[in-house]
């Protein structure tokens, strides 16, 4: 039985077809898993009856030979998504007992595929964060310990439960979002494959909003091509989203496996971070020298506006918060405290509602926006942003992909980085361009470090680009070879 | 442009969050230490650039001004921490 | 340029008011302005609400064409700018009745620019009220606090409707003028369809903004009265506060630009006291919203579409149908008073036409609290009427008992003439034969009439008396001369 959970999506999903198995079996396998994995705190809300249920009907349709692209599929769901009458609460006390009456667009698409739903993923309060330290309901701790140690470490954040529960094996893939690297970085610090497509290529319709014009949803997966699968279903325009793109939908998984001969990838030179850990300039050495043999020609290009890509995205991000935020007020839903008067009950429900960090982010938004600093903080941060993506802009003259790490490091002790707000926000430097762009990024694990834990590489593709990107890293996953799984400890 | 404990307040009124007394000077020295960090922004020459207002390259999407939605009431009060007859029920506001 | 006569006298001397309006008219649509909820009166508490009205987590805002149309339209009507690029920006605060936390408005790029509007006054004079900008928001819920003691109840059903703020510039220089601009912007976006103009719904609501100065000197600080939605309410607001502001400066204080609301039972204007600390919206663009693009062939093709606007209209009234000023401003005050005169006077004479619609049938519905659209007579029967008056059938004063027999119901004029005997009497012999009576009669009274010409009135009276009004009033003079000898 347990054997099922190990099976990568894409076995899982032709396994299903062939009926070796049913639905109601993996998905068994999996809740089974989930029980003993509650050490790693991954899930906030697992649905176990509701997951029997929906394979059941799964199984049915296997049975009459239809079913779509996911079907009896068990995955895990990032709780920043709505989901119809099941609890979805940000990782937030903010958000109370909340219960939707109302299913996000991509999550709808992923049911109407055929998947199953194992419960809801833990993650950073509202996104914010990239250790999944912030969250109301504990940290989530990584399947993956240093050589020889016990120390727990952090899956990354935000979308950090699902990382590790698709890295533990506790789901056979994830949706998470990526607003500044909330899924790339935790792909990276867990061993998993994690992509955020073009800004607009899935609908934010029923995400809870961080950074409005940031926020991006995407897969968490075992494999580049169960990314690509996955990715396939949450994609796709939503007229309930106007910021959603009118394109149609490629069929991803098929650009896994082809020839990456003639493609240039450039490496960008401002991403060689002064202090940057040995072991991590080696791995993207070693992904430049893998590409260079499946036929790529490697070119330097330049992004100088690098460097300001973070404090640029810690303008903006938190002023879109600072607005999106504002609704969770007490008064419609969510937790109401305080009184009697209605400055009280808005001041309390917020400072007993609110995390730290998420408090310090939401000051942050409002100060930059109130009256007299608008120009000199917002206004610029969104100059900046425009300068940022004329250096990509002119790099495609160039080239047709960027290599780069995804993180300085690899996961990190829990505590270690909390103290500086920071140090923290250092995690977000090799991704935080790509979301102020607009441009897709991929994940993918590509080495380990000397404490055996994983090591991840970026790709940056063009706008709508993900083809070239998962033909890309399907070369790459093959030259690195990466398929260590982390010892069970739970 | 440095953050004191009245700005702090200020800022937390504004944003209706509660801060105690004995945090609004940590918390000005938290957000000086974020701000500060921030302002290397100025660095960038930024003189006829356009702000980056939206990140894909379509216009605003019009839908047709049918009613699509209304009518269920349970959908909209069912998570209220207050609602009687129809209402949500909040806090008096005193004009 | 201010008149001596729109001046206020204070105890120290004279004072001139300024005033600028911030007019909020509701958009007629089905749906609201990013949601598809309906719009409309009548509804039960949050029966009207979408998931995006109630700001529920994930909700994202999809804006209604047929609202921005309006807006153009609006913008048309008002002889304005139409801003081809235009942005929404969310203006951030907290109240109940706002569930996102911020309203989506436009700021700084509005989807209509500058305009211009002709008012005239109560006196026939003519004056320019500058339009700044109109742009799109959303409507606020309702609070109602009267309910309970202790709590507000919040209906949600207005929240999100689309409305069109419409800018004045601070061209108004008297409670008069305030009163008669808005009654114009009213007329023409009743015109255009773009807003019914309701007041007592709320469906049109003016914010006053007032200051003060000494003839010829800078402007002063303005105090802005929010939500005021009748004409009288217009002007007595700015008459309580024009005096308030000229109290305070003459004692030698000076004004606070502040908030302030009308008390319509006390006739004042009190502070908002919430709003002591000034408010810092903090405006930024909307990130849910990309930037509005218009089709300059959509825009033209709009253009083309407007119906005729009023001003116009009461100028071809004028030529066309060769009426006075102010009976062509009566009829085009409201569309369908318009059409229904137009109907009413084609092949007819068109004075005559006019002054039945204005003087009687316009009457009759003002005393009686009706309006044209409810008339019970119908352009085709005024038409009759008038047509009967000109083929000599009746005389105007039968003319009104037939209006009043069929303002009752009773029939068509025709048939009215016809069931009551109404018919003029035109035939020679039968007037004089009521004459001769007469003048037999009153052997007297004719002797009398050759010294004093004056007394054929009563004659004529007598005769119409006898024939029961029906004699031709014409004739009976005619004839009477005749035999009197005058």
């Amino acid at each position: 039985m347990s054997d099922l959970t190990k099976l990568t999506l894409k076995a899982a999903l032709a396994g299903l077809k062939a009926r070796d198995f049913s639905s109601v079996d993996i998905t068994k396998a999996h809740i089974e898993a989930i029980e003993q994995a509650r050490g790693l705190n991954a899930y906030v809300l697992e649905t176990p009856d509701q997951a029997l249920a929906m394979a059941a009907e799964s199984d049915a349709r296997l049975a009459r030979g239809e079913g779509g692209a996911l079907e009896g599929a068990p995955l895990g769901i990032k709780d920043l998504f709505c989901t119809d009458g099941v609890r979805s609460t940000a990782a937030s006390k903010i958000l109370g007992n909340f219960v939707p009456a109302y299913e996000s667009t991509v999550t709808s698409q992923l049911w109407r595929d055929g998947a199953v739903m194992l419960g809801k993923l833990n993650l950073d309060e509202f996104a914010m964060g990239s250790s999944n330290e912030t969250s109301a309901f504990g940290p989530v701790i990584n399947p993956w310990r240093r050589d020889g140690s016990d120390a727990a470490l952090t899956p990354g954040g935000s979308s950090g439960g699902s990382a590790a529960a698709t890295a533990a094996d506790l789901c056979l893939a994830a949706t998470a979002t990526d607003t500044g690297g909330s899924i790339r970085q935790p792909a990276a610090f867990t061993g998993t494959v994690g992509i955020k497509p073009t800004y607009g290529r899935c609908s934010r319709w029923g995400i809870i909003a961080f950074a409005s014009s940031l926020d991006q949803a995407g897969p968490i997966a075992k494999t580049v091509e169960d990314a690509a699968i996955m990715l396939r279903s949450m994609s796709g325009h939503d007229v309930k989203d106007s910021t959603s793109l009118p394109v149609e939908v490629p069929d991803f998984a098929s650009y896994v496996g082809r020839s990456v001969k003639g493609l240039r990838i450039g490496v960008p030179k401002e991403y060689r971070v002064p202090g940057m850990p040995a072991e991590i300039e080696k791995l993207w050495a070693d992904g430049i020298a893998w590409l260079k043999d499946a036929g790529c020609e490697i070119v330097e290009v330049s992004l100088p506006h690098t460097k300001y890509a973070l404090p640029a995205y810690y303008i903006v991000a938190p002023a879109e918060a600072s607005s999106n935020l504002a609704r969770y007020d007490g008064m419609r839903y969510g937790l109401r405290a305080g009184g009697p008067s209605l400055t009280d009950v808005y001041e309390e429900s917020r400072a007993q509602g609110f995390g730290e960090e998420v408090k310090r982010r939401i000051l942050i938004g409002t100060y930059v926006l109130s009256a007299g600093y608008y120009d000199a903080y917002y206004l610029k941060a969104q100059k900046v942003r425009r300068r940022i993506a004329d250096d990509f802009d002119q790099a495609w003259q160039t080239c047709d992909a960027l290599l780069t790490p995804t993180a300085p490091s690899a996961a990190f002790a829990l505590g270690e980085q909390s103290d500086d707000p920071i140090a923290m926000y250092l995690n977000d430097i090799f991704t935080v361009t790509t979301n102020l762009a607009g441009l897709p990024g991929l994940s993918l694990p590509a080495g380990r470090d000397a404490q055996g834990l994983p090591l991840g590489l970026q790709l940056i593709g063009r706008a709508l680009d993900e083809g070239t990107l998962f033909s890309l890293a399907g070369a790459l996953e093959r030259a690195a070879g990466f398929t260590a799984k982390a010892d069970r400890w739970w | 442009m440095a953050i004191d404990a009245a700005t702090v307040r200020k800022v937390a009124r504004l944003a209706r969050i509660r801060e105690p007394e004995e945090r609004l000077e940590p918390l000005a020295q938290e957000l000086n230490t974020i701000i500060s960090w921030i302002e290397q922004l100025e660095e960038v020459d930024t003189d006829g650039v356009e702000p980056m207002t939206s990140v894909v390259a379509v216009a605003l999407p019009l839908r047709d001004d049918v009613v699509t939605e209304g009518g269920d009431t349970s959908r909209i009060l069912s998570n209220a921490p207050k609602s009687a007859d129809g209402f949500f029920i909040v806090p008096k506001v005193v004009e | 340029m201010s008149e001596k006569s729109k001046l206020i006298q204070g105890r120290t001397g004279p004072w001139e008011i300024v005033l600028g309006l911030e007019i909020h008219a509701q958009v007629a649509s089905n749906s609201k302005l990013f949601s598809g909820a309906a719009v409309g009166f009548g509804a039960g508490p949050n029966e009207q609400v979408a998931l995006v009205d109630a700001a529920m987590p994930g909700m994202l805002p999809v804006i209604n064409r047929h609202c921005v149309e309006q807006a153009v339209r609006a913008g048309l009507g008002l002889n304005a700018q139409i801003n081809l690029w235009s942005r929404f920006d969310r203006k951030n605060y907290f109240y109940p009745d706002l569930p996102q936390g911020y309203q989506i408005s436009q700021f700084k790029d509005p989807i209509v620019g500058e305009g211009i509007v002709e008012v005239e006054r109560d006196d026939g004079t003519i004056f320019i009220v500058g339009v700044e900008r109109l742009h799109l928001e959303q409507d606020a819920g309702k609070s109602i606090h009267d309910l309970d003691p202790n709590f507000t109840y919040v209906d949600l059903n207005r929240a999100g409707t689309a409305l069109m703020e419409i800018v004045s510039k601070p061209d108004m220089r008297s409670s008069d003028e305030a009163a008669s601009y808005v009654k114009k912007i009213r007329t023409i976006l009743r015109y255009l369809g773009a807003c019914d103009g309701d007041m007592e719904k709320g469906n049109l609501r003016a914010d006053v903004n007032v200051s003060v100065r000494r003839p010829g000197a800078e402007l002063g600080t303005r105090c802005e009265i929010k939500n005021v939605n009748s004409y009288r309410y217009i002007q007595q607001a700015i008459e309580y506060e024009a005096r308030r502001q000229i109290e305070i400066l003459e004692d030698g204080g000076s004004i606070h630009q502040e908030t302030r609301l009308f008390d319509p039972t006390k006739i004042e204007t009190r502070s908002m006291r919430s709003k002591e600390e000034a408010h810092d919206y903090r405006y930024f663009p909307d990130p849910d919203l990309l930037p509005l693009v218009l089709d300059p062939a959509w825009v033209q093709s709009i253009k083309d579409s407007l119906p005729e606007l009023p001003d116009p209209k009461r100028k071809r009234f004028e030529s066309q149908y060769g009426l006075s000023h102010y009976d062509a401003g009566v009829l085009v005050a409201d569309q369908a008073r318009a059409a229904f005169y137009e109907q009413a006077a084609a092949g007819r004479d068109a004075k005559l036409v006019a002054n039945w619609t204005v003087n009687n049938l316009l009457g009759r519905l003002a005393e009686n609290g009706g309006d044209i659209e409810n008339s019970p007579i119908p352009p085709e029967d005024i038409a009759g009427l008038v047509k009967l008056i000109e083929d000599g059938v009746i005389s105007s004063k039968i003319a009104k008992e037939v209006f009043d027999h069929m303002w009752a119901g009773e029939g068509t004029p025709a048939q009215v003439v016809e069931k009551f005997g109404l018919v003029q009497i035109t035939d020679t012999g039968a007037i004089e034969a009521s004459i001769d009576k007469i003048m037999a009669a009153n052997p007297d009274k004719v002797e009398a009439a050759k010294e004093r010409p004056q007394a054929l009135g009563w004659f004529v009276g007598q005769v119409m008396r006898d024939t029961g009004g029906k004699a031709n009033p014409a004739a009976v003079n005619e004839i009477l001369k005749v035999k009197l000898g005058l």
